[in-house]
């Protein structure tokens, strides 16, 4: 009757699935991981930054666009790995390979799942984060220690991403709708999201809707990290961190539901 | 065949009943008024059912007959719309994970992680029940030995025949030592001779005393496989009993097989009457149902009728579908 043995941690065993296939595919995703910071900040922060530097914007305020850039690209980047990794595992675990439906015939459920993957996606992030911000450092673009704080802020941002993209991802049976996500939600928050520019620069009827992203939010603390300005307004980035700490709690109460549900469909 | 001679599953041997065996009933499962319902529809319509220990249980039907819903308000993973379930003494609703524990499902769609290894397949269900490390892999080796799959051990899934896949599935089933198999339509889709290979490895269980509870459309599949099994059609259970006795009840001994020329059977209308103690017309062949089908062909032939092919063959339970729903299993 060894079999009565009851997992200590089934969010722990889903972990351990996911880290079991990336074993196999790592290889392909560290080069990318790598690639995307070194090309973004030679192509936008040093090209791009050498003509935005000439123009002394009262924005930057005498930093390098550089050293602006680079935060908010390293939180944008791990929005949308983030949410890639959020779609695509979850409509195969409950869809395609149906892996999920295999686990919830063990004494896993459904709440083990979700938060087995959100945790894998958490560990995820801060390898990417981590892998970027150590290139932020190479470019020399890092303008204070607080950096390394930097790496949650930014994983953070990719998680209040990845909950509710799990939550909706565990509703659909094919991936159509996918893509307008990816097209018309992540790619125009990467534009209008602070991330090249400051928000303020945007007319001031839209900037609000920036203030509900958590991009924003998720940009403005890691930039504030990164710049060491987060003594400046401890409280603003208090609020930042709230905004996404309540985009992940509610993302993983809906994402559990839904991917509840579906396995109780069949 | 090849055939293995240790016993590499010697301890998944038979449920240990000394131990947390249901002290109420001696039944496994037990189902009284069993109802699963999507919406208006009623997928399941208050079944009554009882799996003894060691027992070899089988739910028979056609497609869309409710078996699958059933399998799943017993693997605990599909919620009782109405009625009573206890498995292995306890209540679904209020001891899923506990009972999902002991059980092993072999699901109709193969849920293997294509991703992976064969191997880590097994390693990794292994450690959903808790297993260690350590005890995973060896009970994945024997399992690997037992579904003849050693020497794909380090091949992607995706690379495996679908027979394979379903040998695999079956070993993953059993890395919990598990008290109940439950295996949905384990053979649909396979060739048969990885049908055959199949069922020698599901008797394997069947005689370590593995409890198995399984859906089929297949009668040869239910014959060769089931101690007692249940006709399911429309929601509802139509008969009862062991595939011996189902015959005996509701068939003859033997039934003979008339074909004939394109055209001719519409012509034959009152001529087949009283061949036998039941005549029914198939739409490419008529079955006459006598304890002793050579006398219905000399029969036959006393009349006149010359049929292009004769069979005469043993009653099966496709005759007991036939009987009981006017339909045949396999369309």
């Amino acid at each position: 009757m060894t079999a009565l043995a009851h997992p200590r941690s089934g969010i722990g065993r889903v972990f351990e699935h996911r880290f079991m296939q990336y074993r196999r595919s790592y290889r392909a995703s560290i080069f990318s991981s790598f690639l995307t910071p070194v090309l973004f900040l030679a192509a936008m922060g040093v090209g791009l930054g050498s003509y935005v530097d000439g123009s002394t914007s009262p924005a930057l305020a005498g930093l390098s666009y550089l050293a602006f850039l680079a935060p908010g690209l390293l939180a944008a980047t791990c929005m949308q790995s983030a949410a890639f990794e959020a779609a695509f595992p979850i409509m195969s675990g409950l869809v395609w390979s149906r892996t999920f439906h295999a686990m919830h015939a063990t004494p896993i459920d459904g709440r083990d799942i979700v938060l087995g993957n959100f945790a894998w996606i958490g560990a995820r992030m801060v390898l990417v984060a981590t892998v970027f911000t150590v290139i932020i450092v190479l470019f020399g673009a890092a303008a204070s220690p607080l950096i390394v704080l930097a790496i949650p802020a930014a994983a953070l941002t990719g998680l209040a991403f990845a909950a509710p993209i799990m939550a909706f991802a565990a509703t659909q049976r094919t991936p159509n709708k996918f893509n307008a996500v990816f097209r018309f939600g992540i790619t125009p928050l990467f534009l209008f999201s602070g991330t090249f520019y400051p928000v303020e620069s945007l007319p001031a009827a839209i900037q609000p809707l920036a203030w509900v992203t958590p991009l924003y939010h998720g940009v403005a603390l890691t930039r504030a990290l990164s710049l060491g300005t987060v003594g400046g307004a401890p409280g603003l980035a208090l609020i930042h961190l709230v905004v996404l700490l309540a985009f992940i709690a509610v993302g993983l109460w809906f994402a559990s539901r839904t991917v509840g549900k579906t396995l109780l469909r069949g | 065949m090849p055939d293995t001679p240790s016993t590499p599953l010697a301890t998944a041997s038979a449920p240990d009943l000394g131990a947390p065996a249901p002290a109420s009933s001696p039944s496994l499962i037990q189902a009284r008024g069993l109802t699963k319902r999507f919406g208006e529809f009623t997928a399941v319509d208050a079944i009554d059912f009882d799996v003894a220990p060691g027992e070899s249980f089988g739910f028979l039907g056609p497609n869309g007959a409710g078996k699958t819903s059933t399998m799943r308000m017993i693997g605990c993973v599909s919620p009782l719309s109405g009625g009573t379930l206890q498995i292995l003494g306890l209540d679904p609703e209020a001891h899923g994970p506990q009972i999902r524990a002991r059980l092993g499902v072999v699901p109709q769609q193969d849920t293997l992680d294509t991703e992976l290894t064969v191997r880590e397949n097994l390693l990794i269900y292994g450690r959903y029940f808790g297993l260690s490390r350590a005890e995973c892999a060896t009970r994945a080796d024997e399992l690997l030995e037992f579904a003849q799959l050693s020497e794909r051990a380090g091949d992607q899934v995706e690379r495996l025949s679908g027979g394979m896949k379903r040998r695999l599935t079956i070993a993953r089933s059993l890395i919990n030592e598990p008290d109940v198999l439950l295996l949905d339509e384990p053979t649909t889709g396979l060739d048969p001779q990885a049908r055959h290979l199949l069922w020698d490895r599901l008797y394997r269980l069947k005689q370590r005393g593995v409890t198995l509870v399984l859906t089929t459309h297949y009668m040869d599949e239910a014959e060769q496989l089931c101690d007692r099994l249940v006709v399911m059609d429309k929601a509802k259970i139509v008969a009862e009993g062991s595939p011996r006795s189902l015959i005996e009840q509701y068939s003859t001994r033997e039934v003979t097989e008339l074909r004939f020329a394109p055209g001719v059977q519409e012509t034959l209308d009152g001529q087949l009457d009283g061949l036998a103690e039941r005549v029914e017309r198939l739409p490419d062949r008529v079955l006459l149902y006598a304890d002793d089908g050579e006398a219905a062909v000399a029969a036959a032939h006393a009349r006149g009728l010359q049929p292009e092919q004769v069979l005469v063959r043993r009653s099966s339970l496709e005759d007991v579908f036939l009987r009981l729903t006017g339909r045949s299993l396999v369309e």
